[in-house]
């Protein structure tokens, strides 16, 4: 009896030793968070509209059949980076002729009316999901977050966290262009 | 030719190494006394190789030398001087380098110091310790060499990363790695008895100076670490259970208990078998640490070089290091005499119960960090365990380990009355349930598990301080006889009190900045006024200034107080060209009470240079200073204890034994 218990640590020791082996795989890249959504059909979700926003709400039949890439973006009145992103989508709207659809998450009719009236709608849709529960259905790990959807309601990016300065303004515009010369290729 | 020298000088630290590693460990085995005293030669050989090789480093980047790989990828001619000497441990060669200067220091220490040790124990441990070394070197050697040149040279170099650069930086890592390498002493100690096959009371006494070095040193290094965190890096908090902050954490944690189940040993012979394999751990856990840092096994906010065939020797040399001894263990200690019975009630239960908690939560913050690396071996998921897992785990179990360091020093050895004990206990208590009222009438709000952590802290402070008045018989007897009595008690007594008190101290702060922190995360134009805690911050806009590396574009704070001007806040974000990074500089008022904290997030838009309009974070953080505070206290506590007669290196014993932390209270 004694023996065992002097021999357990080394045993515990072993065991871990085995999954360190295991995290050395130089393929394996710990950082990288995996998006089930890519290349899968957007998620099932049926949202009503955003009552006086004088918009339409917002489901999954939306998504399909578009002609071109369509970008979904959640945002809420709380968060204070999607008030910086939304002079972005609202360029990118004016300028670059893209479609933006919205999900208003967990937030209250009224803020997120009062929100749009002050600083302007660029969304085509906006769907109200109250509860979260259609984040979850998106998989979103906070607000916001941005997606592309391909004309046949195939999700092709994510992009988690504010669009927002140079960089990151760049990398979403490489995605939209790609998404863009697929969607050309497939029709 | 500088860093050639400073190659050489480490392969010759190899090779002394290698000898150190057979030649005393076989003449403790043969008796051969000039086989076993060669360990004190070459040890010395080994630190004074390896500070060649360091310095000859340190040159190469005081004088940025671009010839050299290293310094252009971490330096740049432009950076202040006193970044230039920490750039030297600022990568991950140099790091490794300062890594293997430490434990050749504490080989040395002890060849040089431990007169009082007997050769055959000196020479094993000595020699367990070269055998970590040629580990470590032999990795230096053939995978990281810091000396690597480059041809052709650069014309300038990479600029260490920003973040870094900072005073509290450029002392974080030695200390952190004194205190993580100095456990290594302590393993080479009891890998060396287990060899041996003899632990007793003395061996506890030897070891315990180098304990308490090495406890010292992490404390000071992740107190300094967490400072960093919150001053520099603009996180708005001291500790976010990270996965590197967790690997530092454990170490100290298992450190602690090693510390106070040593003491049982040193005074009553058991604990034994615990006690070494405490020592063996502790060590390891140092060990996986390193791995963990260098081998970008989780994700972690801390950003190192990574290199997954790096990651493969250190797993190996810890495979090798961890595995060995406690295979040594499993097959010597359970022969290893059990010592001093004692009852339910008594110092060794209370310490027994410190360190069943203590080894209790440095597992589960094992678990805790290790468990995205298994969950994701298992099924594949990515998960991610956050602040909400540690707090609810490791906070339930500190609690009662508060608790029992209040009432453990009154306990007597063998058999204590735990009855007389809470007699004299009984109006602190009282006093800690009126502290809780007394803190729901001021602040209102807050989670309960806050009351109670006041009422368990002020709990511990009270019971700290009336059992140190009661060993000197504070206001019991004239003032005189009172100072008399604290000069005769010994110094590991008084260091004790510092150190419980400075952990009750740390506690304050821990408990004000989680439960009543206040956070404001608003969009600000010019002349936007916030109202946090009671102040009232207005925005003044934001110009840009140049530093010697890099452009900051600054904020003005007026801070004003029901009307009335109470100071004002600079916060900065900086960007550095050359490293192509961005920095915030948080702007802090710092009062005992608490800390006003502002930085400056990222303009609103891109059209903030016309509007002017940018995205602010305000805390408030109530008490967080007494952590540092406490912190110092912590270790200032260490060095009395370290400073007692009993450790003290060449010091006779003294006739009349005053038993040291051990003395029960009358």
């Amino acid at each position: 009896m004694k023996r065992a218990i002097a021999a357990l640590p080394v045993l515990i020791v072993l065991v871990f030793g085995a999954f360190f082996l295991w995290g050395l795989n130089p393929d394996r890249d710990p950082n990288a968070i995996p998006s089930v959504l890519i290349s899968q059909p957007a998620p099932e979700f049926d949202l009503p509209a955003v009552e006086g926003v004088g918009v339409p709400g917002l489901s999954r039949d939306n998504l399909f059949g578009n002609s071109d890439p369509v970008v979904v973006n959640v945002f809420a009145s709380w968060c204070v980076p999607c008030r910086a992103e939304h002079a972005v989508l609202t360029r990118m709207v004016e300028r670059d002729g893209v479609r933006l659809f919205g999900i208003n998450y967990k937030d209250k009719p009224e803020d997120a009316r009062g929100w749009l009236e002050k600083l302007g709608n660029p969304y085509e849709r906006i769907g109200s999901d109250l509860n979260g529960r259609a984040g979850i259905e998106w998989g979103i790990s906070g607000v916001p977050e941005t997606f592309i959807v391909a004309g046949d309601g195939t999700v092709l990016y994510r992009y988690v966290g504010p669009v927002v300065g140079a960089e990151a303004e760049e990398k979403f515009a490489t995605a939209l262009a790609q998404a863009r010369t697929r969607n050309g290729a497939n029709s | 030719m500088f860093p050639e020298i400073g190659q050489f000088a480490l392969a010759l630290a190899l090779g002394t190494a290698l000898v150190q590693s057979v030649l005393p460990m076989l003449g403790a085995s043969r008796g051969n006394v000039l086989w076993m005293r060669c360990a004190r030669s070459s040890s010395i050989a080994q630190l004074v190789f390896i500070g060649i090789a360091f310095a000859a480093l340190m040159q190469a980047f005081v004088v940025s030398d671009f010839t050299v790989a290293n310094v252009v990828e971490n330096s740049h001619s432009l950076k202040p001087m006193l970044y230039k000497i920490a750039g030297t441990w600022g990568s991950h060669e140099g790091s490794l380098l300062l890594w293997v200067l430490i434990l050749a220091a504490f080989g040395a220490g002890v060849a040089l110091f431990g007169s009082n040790i007997p050769d055959a124990l000196k020479a094993r441990t000595l020699s367990v310790q070269a055998w970590i070394s040629t580990g470590f070197l032999s990795f230096l050697l053939l995978t990281s060499n810091p000396f690597e040149r480059v041809f052709p040279p650069p014309l300038d170099g990479n600029d260490l990363n920003p973040l870094l650069q900072d005073v509290g930086l450029a002392m974080h890592p030695p200390l952190l790695y004194f205190g993580y390498v100095g456990f290594s002493i302590v393993f080479s100690f009891a890998v060396a008895a287990l060899i041996e096959g003899r632990i007793d009371a003395a061996w506890a006494r030897w070891v315990r100076p180098w304990t308490l070095a090495a406890w010292m040193s992490l404390t000071a290094g992740i107190a300094l670490g967490s400072w960093w965190a919150y001053y520099e890096l603009g996180w708005g908090g001291w500790w976010f259970w990270d996965p590197v902050e967790n690997v530092s954490f454990m170490p100290w944690l298992l450190g602690t208990a090693l510390l106070h189940s040593a003491i049982v040993t040193e005074k009553r012979d058991a604990f034994k078998s615990w006690t070494i394999l405490l020592a063996i751990l502790t060590f390891s856990l140092s060990l996986l640490g390193t791995f963990i840092v260098r081998s970008g096994l989780l994700t972690s906010v801390h950003a190192f070089a990574v290199d997954p065939e790096r990651g493969l020797y250190i797993l190996g040399l810890l495979g090798i290091s961890i595995g060995g001894s406690l295979t040594l263990y499993a097959w010597r200690a359970p022969a290893m005499e059990g010592g001093g019975l004692f009852a339910p009630v008594s110092r060794e239960a209370g310490l027994l119960i410190n360190n069943l908690l203590l080894a209790t939560a440095t597992g589960t913050v094992l678990f805790g960090t290790l468990y995205p690396l298994f969950m994701e071996a298992l099924t594949g998921d990515k998960v991610s365990v956050g602040p909400p897992f540690f707090n609810a785990t490791f906070i339930p179990m500190m609690l009662p380990l508060v608790v029992v360091m209040g009432i453990g020093p009154f306990l007597s050895w063998k058999r204590a009355d735990l009855k007389g004990v809470f007699q004299r206990l009984r109006f602190i208590a009282l006093l800690a349930g009126l502290a809780a009222l007394a803190t729901w009438y001021v602040a209102r709000g807050g989670p309960a598990l806050a009351y109670l952590s006041v009422a368990i802290t002020v709990w511990l402070l009270f019971a700290t301080l009336r059992e140190w008045a009661v060993r000197i018989r504070l206001f019991d007897v004239p003032l005189a006889e009172t100072i008399r009595r604290a000069r005769n008690l010994p110094r590991a007594a008084h260091g004790m009190t510092l150190a419980h008190a400075g952990l009750a101290v740390a506690m304050f702060g821990f408990i004000g900045s989680s439960a009543w922190k206040s956070e404001e995360i608003v969009f600000v134009q010019p002349g936007s006024v916030i109202e946090i805690a009671g102040f009232d911050v207005r925005f003044d806009g934001v110009e840009r200034v140049r530093g010697p590396n890099y452009i900051a574009d600054r904020g003005t704070l007026a801070v004003s107080r029901e009307g009335e001007f109470v100071t004002t806040l600079y916060p900065e974000r900086r960007s550095y060209p050359v490293a192509q990074s961005t920095t915030t500089e948080s702007a802090i008022r710092s009062t005992l009470a608490g800390d006003l904290y502002a930085s400056l997030a990222e303009p609103a838009s891109e059209t903030a240079a016309d509007t002017g309009a940018w995205t602010l974070r305000i805390l408030y953080e109530p008490l967080v200073n007494l952590i540092w505070i406490g912190s110092t206290m912590l270790i200032l506590g260490g060095g009395m204890s370290l400073s007692d007669r009993r450790l003290r290196v060449g010091v006779p014993r003294r006739a009349s034994r005053s038993g040291p932390v051990a003395t029960p209270a009358e």
